[in-house]
């Protein structure tokens, strides 16, 4: 049985349908990639998994259970943790109190806490009592993924963490990943940067207008395919 | 030194404010709402309070530990299962249902408890004060705004020193998101208005025992209290204190001059607060 699994998932917003019938499924163990263009809805399958979409309750299985209806507080004490696009750190609160927060929910014990999180990500001890918001980007990036470590989850959804962020910073950060894999946790990586992508993953899903239209292990991908999946056949 | 001792007189009154304020700002800093009913909370826990003593012959101060649980309870409801269901984008729905809740308050004291005033005994400690260096000053007063400070530390530790404060401060800037955190907002909106009808409890005592209540003077308590955060910055409870401190100042400097200048005073010090400094005192630096 997977551990995270979307069965003919659909999202709308209002009036409007994002997502059009996805399925992925995420191994335990595993780390898949999303990759797509601008508004393929890799965002809302984020949105929709951590809760802060309704879905049909049987669209999101999680350890077997039905999730789809769940709250996102509900789903976070699960263990599906979320970085959110645009890092969304809360900016009445320092460092080291936004790593706290993360465990706010869930407070179990595990592989991280603050010291292996300032382990992971030095600078951010250094930084602790500034306020969240004073760091540059790549180090607020850093606080949005310890933040979601710090309740120690079963799955982590990270959204596009490399967007804006210069190739020597984007390099550090991904450089945390063997460390969360190895504490247990599966992942899931939106990502814009297909090559980053195809390094980190064992799987890709490529998605375009709400649909996944090609799904696979890198090796098995060629760049017609990706294009083709991409921008559709017609680009 | 008259007017040092008018100047002492007016801190110590605004130790009174600061506690009708407290609840309000604590409230306002969570969740941005503003409860139009604060007042006639205030009211209404003093007429427990009156009850309570009664009834039963004991001590306000034992009246209010007994009743804090309760209104900390009621609170909890009221958010709950009334201001939670109106909360929103929209700033007017909330502001519509606790006027029509302050109305309906208002009405209830009236029929329960008629329009007369009502006073807590409070004993010799009503009448007694400390002579500090040619000073007088009501014992009354002294623990009013002693009160106020407890209460005012007490918020900050909880607000910056406790896992419930940074889900206060992440849910107030950013619920979604806090939910991520496993934080439920609702229940936090919950918990932040039964600890401000905790506080509620404690300035009705002090609003009782040291002057006469009716059913019709919550209004006004609502606007010292309103003008006691605004003056202080949204967000910051010291502000919050000298927000009450400076219209207990200005109140009792009015009353100096000419008696029926007290409460004007205090509504012209507020306006000047505004014109110099229109964000407050003490503004949070992120809004
Ligand atoms: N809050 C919203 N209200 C209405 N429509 C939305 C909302 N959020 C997203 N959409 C629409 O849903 C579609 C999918 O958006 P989504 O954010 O999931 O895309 P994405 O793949 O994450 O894009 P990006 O790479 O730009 O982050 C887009 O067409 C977008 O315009
Ligand atoms: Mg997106």
């Amino acid at each position: 049985m997977a551990l995270l699994e979307t069965r003919n998932l659909t999202a709308r917003y209002g009036d409007f349908q994002a997502l059009f019938g996805v399925d992925i499924v995420l191994e335990a163990g595993e780390t898949i990639s999303i990759i797509g263009a601008n508004g393929a809805g890799k965002t809302t399958l984020m949105r929709s998994i951590c809760g802060l979409l309704a879905n049909q309750p049987d669209s999101i299985r999680f350890d077997g259970r039905a999730i789809g209806r769940l709250a996102a507080d509900e789903i976070m004490a699960m263990g599906i943790a979320m970085v959110p696009e645009g890092r969304k750190l809360f900016a009445s609160l320092s460092v080291e109190e936004n790593l706290l927060v993360g465990r706010y929910g869930r407070a179990i014990a595990g592989h991280w806490s603050l010291e292996t999180v300032y382990g992971l990500f030095p600078i951010l001890k250094e930084r602790r009592h500034s306020p969240a918001t004073a760091l540059s980007g790549g180090q607020q990036q850093m606080v949005a993924i310890g933040r979601a470590l710090m309740s120690n989850p079963r799955v982590l959804l990270c959204d596009e963490i490399s967007l804006g962020l210069a190739p020597v910073v984007i390099r550090d950060i991904y450089r945390a990943v063997p460390e969360i894999k190895a504490a247990g946790a599966s992942l899931i990586v939106v990502e814009q940067d297909i090559g980053q992508a195809l390094r980190v993953a064992d799987r890709v899903y490529c998605m375009m207008e709400g649909r996944v239209t090609l799904s696979g292990t890198p090796a098995e991908f060629s760049r017609e395919a990706i294009h083709d999946a991409y921008f559709g056949a017609a680009a | 030194m008259i007017w040092f001792d008018t100047i002492l007189q007016g801190v110590l009154l605004g130790g009174l404010y600061a506690l009708f304020a407290a609840g309000l700002s604590l409230v306002f800093g969570v969740m941005r709402l503003v409860n139009l009913a604060h007042g006639d909370f205030i009211v209404a826990a003093a007429y427990l309070i009156l009850l309570m003593v009664t009834m039963t012959g004991m001590s306000p101060f034992l009246a209010v530990l007994i009743a804090a649980p309760a209104m900390f309870a009621f609170g909890w409801a009221l958010q709950t299962f009334m201001l939670n269901r109106v909360i929103g984008d929209d700033v007017l729905p909330p502001l519509l249902v606790t006027f029509g809740l302050s109305v309906v308050l208002q009405n209830v004291l009236l029929e329960s408890f008629s329009a007369d005033s009502q006073r807590l005994p409070s004993g010799p400690i009503s009448t007694a004060s400390l002579n500090l260096g040619g000073i007088n000053l009501g014992v009354m007063p002294l623990l009013t705004f002693g009160s106020a400070v407890v209460v005012i530390i007490a918020l900050n530790q909880i607000f910056y020193r406790t896992a419930l404060g940074r889900a206060f401060r992440a849910t107030s800037d950013d619920p979604s998101t806090a939910s991520l955190m496993g934080i439920r907002p609702a229940g936090i909106f919950a918990i932040a208005t039964g600890i401000a009808f905790v506080i509620v409890t404690i300035a009705a005592l002090y609003l009782g025992m040291r002057s006469s209540f009716d059913p019709n003077i919550g209004p006004a308590r609502l606007i010292y209290a309103f003008e006691a955060v605004i003056i202080g910055g949204l967000g910051s409870f010291w502000g919050t204190l000298a927000g009450g401190v400076i219209i207990g100042v200005a109140q009792t400097l009015g009353s100096a001059v000419n008696p029926e200048w007290q409460i004007l005073a205090g509504h012209v010090a507020f306006l000047l607060v505004l014109l110099v400094r229109p964000r407050g005192l003490f503004p949070r630096a992120v809004d």
